[in-house]
């Protein structure tokens, strides 16, 4: 399994994706737009699994999940977030209000805690994470810019190898030890890569 | 007559209060954020890590680095936060976040809300409305009381696959305002205009209607 957050640039924006295999399980929020990062692997049929909590845009997604081509796994933003931190921090699985009485609590062990229902949701660990983040030093402590931290923690830590690209590397002993986001042990690779960052929505206001 | 967009969006900020922490849905609810009355502090949370969702930003001050859950592009107020999607869904499920409004497709009369999928036809994914529905105590659900063809959305059964169950207590539409309580809705308010009769044909749940169901003021 890998856990994908952001996009896997070096991988995903070739076309040839010599090397890559097929038949991968993705844990991701999302599965971005058409035609980019794991918009690609979709489109090269790679991926066999996805757990995510929406579908989106992503008109090819739909499709591959409407045909039964593509398995997918709903799973509620925050139980996916959190199943990706547990696996990180050794817990095997928590109980979470979140999905009780819904199609995503079937099947799955029900609690009372103080007069609530709980389900049990299990966590999730990968082979690979494939992540991004702003700023690493050569240890791999990492510091995320604005919203674009979201998933990309919690993936890290959940993944046997973690793979990182960031927009700049620098020295040990530059980054402030007090304000690192993510503490370089999660880290096993990291790339230095180029980008061109896409606007989804791109919403303005006049003055 | 039944109320636009922005009125519902006006109805949704009368519910704020000084101090607020809250998480506004996609769509209509978003709309709530340009009717905070002024002097009021309402921070609003975006569940994909921003605390303190300011405006859509000037055409200089776009950043893709800073979106909201929409994938809209956003700015911050002064005092923001940022943090990663594990903590957001911490704040939203441990009942930090005072009130959260969003979207359904079907809402019933014991508090059922059924918003992210429609079988056979639309699958958007629940994204973190789950989160948001089981984490929230306070939370007002924002629709169109009846489909285009006039199918009632306020039901005495969802028939659609569930998001949350028996969580919703309020519900907003463009025709009226009401409670859910012991299994029944309970008529608040009605739109400008709007008869009680009218609103009543178009509950297929049961409705309960108090002897005073003021207009709704703008």
């Amino acid at each position: 399994m890998a856990l994908a957050c952001a996009v896997y640039r070096r991988i995903s924006s070739r076309k040839s994706n010599a090397g890559v295999p097929k038949g991968l399980t993705i844990a991701s929020n999302n599965a971005g737009v058409d035609g980019k990062g794991l918009g690609l692997l979709l489109e090269n049929k790679q991926i066999r699994k996805m757990i995510a909590s929406y579908v989106g845009e992503n008109a090819l997604f739909e499709a591959q999940m409407m045909s039964g081509e593509l398995e997918v796994e709903l799973t509620p933003q925050g139980t996916l977030a959190e199943k990706m931190r547990a696996g990180g921090a050794g817990i095997p699985a928590f109980y979470t209000a979140t999905g009780y009485g819904t199609p995503v609590g079937e099947g799955k062990e029900v609690r009372v805690f103080n007069g609530r229902h709980y389900i049990l949701e299990e966590a999730i660990r990968g082979d690979f994470s494939i992540a991004k983040a702003w700023k690493a030093d050569r240890y791999g402590n990492l510091l995320f810019r604005k919203t674009a931290r979201n998933f990309n923690p919690m993936a890290i830590t959940a993944g046997r190898i973690a793979v990182v690209e960031v927009e700049e590397i620098v020295e040990v002993g530059q980054l402030d030890p007090d304000e690192i986001h993510l503490p370089g042990i999660y880290v096993n690779r990291l790339i230095q890569g180029t980008f061109e960052k896409a606007i989804e929505q791109r919403t303005v206001r006049s003055a | 007559m039944a109320l636009t967009r922005e009125q519902l969006a006006q109805r949704v900020a009368q519910e704020f209060k000084d101090g607020y922490y809250v998480n506004l849905g996609i769509g209509i609810p978003t709309l709530a954020a340009n009717y905070i009355p002024a002097g009021m502090q309402v921070m609003l949370q975006s569940e994909n890590g921003l605390l303190g969702m300011g405006p859509f930003p000037m055409e200089d001050e776009v950043d893709a680095d800073l979106i909201n859950a929409g994938k809209q592009t956003v700015t911050m107020v002064k005092g923001a936060s940022l943090f990663s999607s594990a903590e957001s869904f911490a704040m939203i499920r441990g009942g930090h976040v005072d009130l959260t409004v969003l979207g359904a497709f079907e809402v019933d009369c014991q508090g059922n809300i059924a918003s992210y999928m429609i079988p056979g036809k639309l699958i958007k994914g629940m994204g973190g409305a789950m989160d948001l529905v089981a984490g929230a105590d306070n939370i007002i659900v924002t629709m169109t009381h009846a489909s285009k063809s006039g199918e009632s959305k306020l039901l005495s059964q969802c028939t659609l696959p569930l998001t949350g169950k028996a969580c919703i207590k309020r519900v907003l539409t463009d025709l009226a305002l009401l409670d859910i309580e012991g299994g029944k809705f309970i008529l608040r308010e009605r739109a400008p205009g709007v008869s009680v009769a009218e609103i009543a044909k178009l509950t297929a749940g049961p409705l309960v209607v108090p002897d005073d169901v003021p207009e709704m003021v703008f």
